[in-house]
């Protein structure tokens, strides 16, 4: 049993700075991850931090912007929170020594990105993600922050009160993947879930492999809701054959996208005519899907990123990168040939839900980065918001847990008396425990007792039973077939463009994923570096993440930022102005919705028709 | 630039290789764990792929002994040495095991030896290689399992070279930053790309025959901030002197294998070398 002030999970650009910001405030912290710091995929982060840091932007457009970029449902608390705290932080960050690009008077560059008023998009080269992983390691490894890498998280040590609201979590279950120990971690203070994105649920996408919502499966079990979670981005410009991001830092520079007759069809067709390709995201991935589906693609399945025009000087300066990708990933040399691009799953702006203060509805659990739901990016994330995000809702949530405080939060958590409850959703499946032992199931089966020593004792032997299951049993099925089917449903049915008999055909097939997943083993019978055994229980997160992004999808029957429906095109204020909520209860998914909290601190952000 | 991979070298004697027997004492075994009569290939279009996968297990009986195993996999265009060996294991043996995570070449969890040379499977096409593709664990490195292999050493000497931004005199106010020129930043630039893969110490002889060495990983890493404008010629100084040390700059031998097999291109050699012109200047020690 190891024990620490704070237990941050996950070592990506969330989990780094909390770890940095408990440490600060005086706890002893340990980071806990399934990989090594620098192998997080925050390091595939390519464009850019925004924050406004020049004369003539400040903090309140960079706010209006990501409530218009949200489709009207972030929250304004935690956007203004945002955009007031990205300038320091970001400073901050070229303080601990990162590599920045700069301006010839040695200030650091910023340029624009879609669906920005003002270029505010900080950046160091086409791989800024990269640099801000490798600094805020830099400054965990200064600190001597304890860490733990390669041990894999499986689940939470909660409390097993009825109501979430009154559960409190008192640490993680993990095993060594080099020794395959399992063992408890007690956390005094609060756990941090900083296991960033949910993207491994989809088959084409730019997220690494280790991106298997593992923080999001194991709160939502443990009780805490999930929130928006239908809510996917498709990045418009991933590389057809391996989902390889190329960053919105091309078009930002420039770079111009054409269907195969030549046409600027961002322009040409009309689908953003004042700003083209930086128009946002969820505009562009649907644009070039549509030139695609009318006959105008290339190869019948992507279109051209064009950026020779902007000259190799510049290329070099600002988008080497981008050439590398390009050249190794997809055999073509961007200096002499457009590169082909097309949508693919890229960011869930949905997650755990938590406050401005990154806690959730259980005490003592907390959640920062991709797999958290604050919400700043409501229904659609501007490109240069997630590595603010990372940071500066890290910084908050390490803070708290390690007992700073922040003052009350605006935003509320859990199942409240403010939240409308949906009745009877038209489902094709029961989508809930049948056929899923208890112990197999996605209960809130992080422990059976109330007390802290005890809820953690009973959650190490709980894991350690499961795995002797998976070991033991030698015949089945594999997780890796489980997830092939699972990825290829959601990218076939709750893809850029949705339709109701789609996604019931998702759940459907998430279902049978669920029912085969009963007789999942695990082949390889060693305890060293099993593989075998880690994937397998990422394949369990998988199916509960992507039933709530299908469920979430049904459910929402409007048009709003990525999340597109066939039956109902139009945006629809007057009922949908509200989060989706699905919460573990009594086994089975439970919808529930709370308002969208649209008043800032000075003012009040009024939905508009999101033009661009 | 080029996806063709220059020629493949040798790899050179490990005198001191703990834990598995070193993958070049290579005990093949004919046939391999495909069952070739088990695996339908009548219906594969296209060609397949002959991969020779390094197999060993500490505590699994018939992996103790370390042994290739082969596997044929249906090609498909682009498909990369990750793609081979993850299709190896997800439709073959699930026990295959390797690191691998973001696929695009800066996680840095993926160096393998292939074909006699370090590189990052995911960015290596499976095309530019001569068949059998012949996948090992990095050479000089103590095998965990099958293709993993212990990094704590090589995490170890990064950390010994003080990893950290350490100028304490900062601009006052929260959102003034440091000026950098951009001649500086151009300067550092190749060495912040580092992804510690660690296929430059696999590959340098000097790191092989002296433990303590600390290898042109951490010497680079160390180049990225002694060369940074922002520290202050005290830190600079400070840091010159880690690396003068008798297992630190001067052990390099200039032979370039670091730079050659380095993924992200970084001139490897030529920032030790500059870090020694720098020792001199400042009349450090010469070992």
């Amino acid at each position: 049993m190891y024990e620490h002030d704070v237990i941050v999970v996950g070592a990506g650009g969330a989990g780094l700075r909390a770890a940095i910001a408990a440490h600060e405030a005086g706890a002893d912290v340990a980071m806990v991850s399934k990989l090594h710091p620098v192998r997080s995929h925050t390091g595939a982060a390519e464009g850019g931090i925004n924050a406004a840091l020049q004369e003539g932007d400040d903090w309140e457009l960079h706010a209006y912007d990501t409530m218009k970029g949200s489709d009207y449902l972030g929250d304004a608390p935690a956007v203004e929170t945002l955009a007031k705290t990205a300038p320091e932080e970001t400073i901050n960050l070229e303080h601990w020594g990162m590599p920045f690009s700069r301006e010839d008077d040695g200030r650091v560059s910023q340029r624009p990105f879609g669906g920005l008023s003002y270029p505010r998009t900080t950046y160091a080269g086409a791989e800024t993600g990269h640099h801000l992983l490798h600094v805020m390691y830099e400054q965990v490894v200064k600190r001597g922050i304890q860490v733990y890498d390669e041990w894999y998280v499986m689940n939470l040590a909660t409390t097993d009160e009825p109501d979430p609201n009154d559960r409190t979590c008192h640490g993680v279950v993990a095993y060594d993947v080099q020794s395959g120990k399992i063992d408890g971690f007690r956390a005094r203070n609060g756990v941090v879930l900083a296991t960033g994105g949910p993207g491994q649920a989809f088959d084409h996408t730019t997220n690494a492999v280790s991106c298997t919502g593992d923080g999001h499966a194991m709160a939502y079990r443990a009780g805490a809701p999930l929130e928006d979670m239908e809510f996917i981005q498709f990045h418009p410009t991933s590389l057809p054959s391996t989902g390889v991001l190329i960053s919105e830092g091309v078009r930002g520079e420039g770079g111009i996208l054409y269907n195969n007759e030549g046409e600027r069809f961002m322009f040409e067709y009309g689908y953003a005519n004042n700003s083209g390709e930086l128009a946002s995201r969820d505009v562009v991935a649907r644009a070039e899907l549509t030139e695609v589906a009318e006959g105008r693609g290339v190869n019948d399945e992507y279109v051209h990123l064009d950026m020779r025009h902007l000259g190799e000087e510049r290329i070099i300066d600002r988008l080497e990168n981008i050439l590398h990708l390009a050249e190794d990933f997809e055999g073509v040399d961007g200096l002499v040939e457009p590169m082909p691009v097309k949508p693919g799953q890229h960011y869930a702006m949905g997650g755990i839900e938590t406050d401005e203060n990154g806690q959730t509805c259980i005490e003592g659990l907390y959640a920062a980065g991709e797999c958290a739901c604050v919400s700043v990016h409501g229904a659609n994330r501007l490109g240069g918001n997630a590595l603010p995000e990372l940071i500066v809702f890290g910084k908050r949530a390490g803070q708290h847990a390690a007992g700073a405080d922040l003052g009350d939060p605006e935003i509320k958590t859990g199942f409240g008396e403010d939240v409308e409850v949906e009745d009877g959703v038209d489902l094709p499946v029961e989508p809930g425990d049948a056929g899923l032992g208890a112990d197999e199931g996605v209960a809130a089966d992080g422990g059976v007792s109330a007390d802290a020593q005890g809820s953690l004792e009973r959650a190490v032997e709980r894991e350690r039973e499961r795995v002797d299951r998976l070991m033991d049993k030698n015949e089945g099925i594999q997780h890796a077939e489980i997830r092939s089917k699972l990825q290829n449903a959601m990218t076939d049915y709750v893809n850029v463009f949705r339709t109701s008999d789609g996604i019931k055909k998702a759940l459907r097939i998430i279902r049978e994923c669920r029912e085969e997943y009963q007789d999942v083993y695990v082949d390889d019978p060693s305890r060293t570096f099993n593989t075998d055994l880690q994937h397998t229980i990422e394949t369990r997160n998988l199916i509960d993440v992507a039933e709530t992004i299908a469920l979430g999808a049904l459910v929402r029957n409007e048009f709003r930022g990525a999340h597109w429906r066939q039956e109902n095109q139009e945006r629809d204020d007057e009922n949908w102005l509200k989060h989706t909520l699905i919460s573990w209860n009594e086994g089975e998914p439970e919808i529930f919705y709370r308002p969208v909290i649209l008043e800032g601190k000075e003012k009040t952000y009024e939905p508009k028709i999101r033009s661009y | 630039m080029s996806t063709q991979q220059p020629e493949t070298q040798e790899a050179p004697e490990d005198p001191e290789m703990k834990g598995a027997k070193s993958p070049v004492d290579e005990r093949e075994r004919e046939g391999g764990m495909v069952d070739q009569t088990a695996v339908d290939r009548s219906d594969l279009e296209g060609e397949t792929v002959h991969i020779k996968v390094f197999r060993y297990d500490p505590e699994v009986a018939d992996k103790q002994e370390p042994r290739f195993d082969d596997f044929y996999v249906p090609f498909e265009k682009g498909m990369t040495v990750l793609d081979a060996v993850m299709y190896a294991r997800d439709e073959y043996d699930s026990s295959l095991t390797f690191r691998h995570s973001c696929r695009q070449a800066v996680c840095g969890s993926d160096a393998f030896f292939v074909n006699g040379k370090q590189r990052l499977g995911c960015k290596t096409q499976i095309a530019d290689l001569e068949q059998p593709v012949r996948i090992e664990p990095l050479p000089h490195q103590e095998v965990v399992k099958d293709l993993v292999v212990d990094m704590d050493h090589f995490y170890d000497q990064m950390h010994a070279v003080e990893p950290y931004f350490q100028q304490e005199d900062l601009p006052e106010g929260d959102l003034e930053e440091q000026r950098q020129s951009r001649e500086n930043r151009e300067k550092v630039k190749m060495s912040t790309r580092c992804i510690w893969c660690a296929s430059c110490v696999s590959s340098c002889n000097i790191a092989a025959g002296d433990n303590e060495y600390l290898g042109p990983a951490a010497i680079n890493k160390a180049y990225r901030f002694a060369m940074d404008e922002r520290e202050d010629d005290e830190i600079k100084e400070h840091r010159l002197r880690i690396l003068e040390q008798e297992h630190g700059v001067w052990r390099c031998q200039t032979q370039f294998s670091c730079t050659e097999v380095c993924p992200k291109d970084i001139p490897l050699t030529e920032h030790i070398q500059e870090l020694k012109r720098e020792a001199v200047k400042k009349n450090l020690k010469f070992w």
